[in-house]
């Protein structure tokens, strides 16, 4: 082996090394910078959730009490008024979202993923226009809601379910891609070994596929609701503006206020003691977006671990 | 690799008729997937009562061909199938052959052992169920498939437990407990020992031969030894680079009774291929 050949080994063998120890060419440095950075953008995460959490503790603990969910809201007894028409509200709008949303979004997703043929044109569109869809404003489908559903052709007036309908609308592409993505991973060879027995597409996607997806698809859609449940904009363009003083009378009648819209008519009202309720309502909002995304994050890690 | 401890004797049919009185056909099978030319011309007939192993090198389509027989490949979008699969005289390609009643007669075990996240009770009877058989009692019909696919023994006071919770042998053997629970006419099995251990494979290759006594068989395997123990007949694939486009296309070699092809093969490539010589 002559000089030149050994020096090209040797620097070969070097370059190698070097690449695999990373410390020499100064990309320890720059993987410290970049740690750094992510972890100083997630310590503003933080601060930012603590911040709202503690300014509304201290502010609305005084008012964390029975009479925020046993009664309603009012003007003239500042001191005991609560919030129960809201929560009331909130609970007929997400439960006729959740109705709504769940079997169309999640038959949208086993179309796309079972029977759609991913080349043709039209199939590419409309998953196109799911995504574009997810990152539409909201305030875009309130004033499609106000147009189509309030009014326009479904005509349903402002009642509790014009809500529902709205937000489906809103977190419906949310949901579809969730639910997609837990059927694209139900194991290709789950749905070959019912088949291969004799089963229908029908009985593979009700018996295997679907059961396998659901921790996935509760997730997401949980992940999604949680998302509806704060919405406030596109409520207020489709009638939950009115300050009222008592419950829904159902899904299809009856005025409705739900808990963020409600907040929103405390909070820019001058009294002191509207603000702390306002604090107070925000606590309670707070709390349930907690609860709904802790178990979302339960169900998930129980699946993962177990899968 | 070490060698398996064989507990059975190459045991092959006495009787073994010079050509197969089939069950299965393939008649010019031309197989595509998209513009690529998978498969060329392959006439095979599988022979009532009798293993017929698929042997050749990786990618020359052994799996292709398997997964016609039982029209499995019309999960693949991109597939298209030419000439005929004969099941009985009748092409299961023919425009008004539904593959769910296809599958319900030409059952599949898997290369990699595939229970459904279920009980093992729940496994076997699935197929049962879903076809809408009739059986007098489940749990005899459940039993007496376990003991086909030489499972009962090990799992009998355990049925109600998943499926997950097995080996992979005894995961093996209870896909085809549940594959025999339709009874069907014959059993494709693709590489069905190839990830297992020896003495896995052992009784894998026990039970083909028990399971020979009813049903038709056809298997794929890498394993030459394998194909010498257990087969009745073997066909040899091989894969032909085009000249103008490079692909690869699989065709037919050769296919004979598995003593002919293994101590006496007719073509130069079998002979390459069966001692060794060629990857
Ligand atoms: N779903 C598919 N889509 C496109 N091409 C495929 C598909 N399945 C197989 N092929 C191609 O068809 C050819 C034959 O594949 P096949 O799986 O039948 O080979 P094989 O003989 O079973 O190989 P192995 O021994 O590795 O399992 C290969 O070139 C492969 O790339
Ligand atoms: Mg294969």
């Amino acid at each position: 082996m002559n000089g030149a050949n050994r020096v090209a080994v040797a620097g070969a063998r070097r370059t190698t090394e070097l690449r695999l120890d990373g410390s020499g060419r100064g990309g320890r440095w720059k993987g410290e910078v970049f740690r750094a950075l992510l972890i100083f953008c997630l310590v503003i995460a933080f601060v930012t959730l603590l911040a709202v959490i503690v300014q509304a503790s201290v502010r609305g603990m005084p008012r964390i009490d029975l009479n925020l969910i046993t009664q309603m809201p009012s003007t003239l007894d500042r001191e005991t008024s609560g919030m129960q028409s809201a929560i009331f509200g909130t609970i007929y709008v997400m439960v006729g979202l959740i109705v709504t949303v769940v079997p169309i979004g999640v038959s949208a997703a086993i179309f796309l993923e079972e029977f759609a043929d991913g080349t043709k044109w039209w199939v590419r569109f409309i998953e196109l226009n799911v995504q574009n869809l997810a990152a539409v404003p909201s305030i875009v489908f309130g004033i499609l809601g106000l147009a189509f559903i309030v009014r326009g052709p479904l005509d349903l007036g402002t009642v509790a379910y014009a809500g529902s309908l709205t937000l489906a609308l809103l977190v419906l592409p949310t949901v579809i891609l969730a639910s997609r993505e837990a059927i694209r991973a139900v194991p290709t060879s789950l749905r070959q070994a019912s088949l291969g027995l004799g089963a229908t597409k029908w009985q593979t996607i009700w018996h295997h596929v679907l059961p396998s997806a659901v921790p996935g698809i509760v997730t997401g859609t949980i992940l999604a609701l949680s998302r509806a449940i704060g919405e406030t904009a596109p409520l207020l363009l489709v009638g939950a503006t009115v300050f009222v003083t008592y419950n829904p009378d159902g899904f299809f009648e009856g005025a409705y206020t739900v808990l963020p819209v409600q907040i929103f008519q405390w909070a820019v009202r001058p009294q002191e003691e509207f603000r702390i309720l306002a604090a107070a309502g925000i606590i309670l909002l707070l709390a349930v977006l907690l609860v709904m995304n802790s178990i979302a994050i339960w169900i998930r890690n129980k699946y993962t671990r177990d899968a | 690799m070490t060698e398996p401890s064989v507990t059975h004797p190459y045991t092959p049919q006495q009787e073994l008729p010079d050509h197969p009185v089939p069950v299965m056909q393939t008649r010019s099978l031309n197989v595509f997937y998209g513009g690529f030319h998978a498969v060329h011309d392959v006439d095979l007939a599988f022979g009532h009562h009798e293993i017929t192993a698929l042997i050749g090198p990786s990618g020359c389509g052994k799996s292709t061909v398997l997964r016609c027989l039982n029209r499995m490949n019309d999960l693949v979008p991109s597939a298209r199938v030419e000439g005929e699969v004969l099941y009985h005289d009748q092409d299961v390609y023919a425009p008004s052959v539904d593959p769910i009643e296809v599958r319900r007669h030409i059952g599949m075990v898997f290369q990699k052992a595939n229970p459904f996240p279920k009980s093992i009770y729940d496994n076997v009877a699935y197929g049962p169920r879903v076809t809408g058989m009739k059986v007098d009692s489940m749990d005899d019909h459940v039993e007496r498939c376990l003991r086909g696919a030489a499972l009962w023994d090990e799992v009998k006071d355990k049925l109600k437990e998943s499926g997950y919770s097995l080996s992979g042998g005894q995961q093996q053997r209870l896909c085809i407990a549940r594959a025999i629970a339709t009874e069907p006419d014959v059993i494709l099995m693709d590489e069905p020992c190839s990830a297992l251990d020896p003495i896995a494979t052992a009784a894998i290759e026990d039970l083909m031969l028990q399971l020979r006594e009813q049903y038709t068989i056809v298997i794929v395997t890498h394993n030459m030894q394998q194909a010498a123990r257990v087969s009745d007949r073997t066909a040899f694939f091989t894969a032909r680079p085009d000249e103008t486009t490079g692909n690869r296309t699989g065709l037919l070699v050769e296919f004979d009774k598995t003593s002919t092809i293994f101590e006496n093969p007719s073509d130069q490539r079998t002979e390459d291929y069966i001692s060794g010589r060629f990857g």
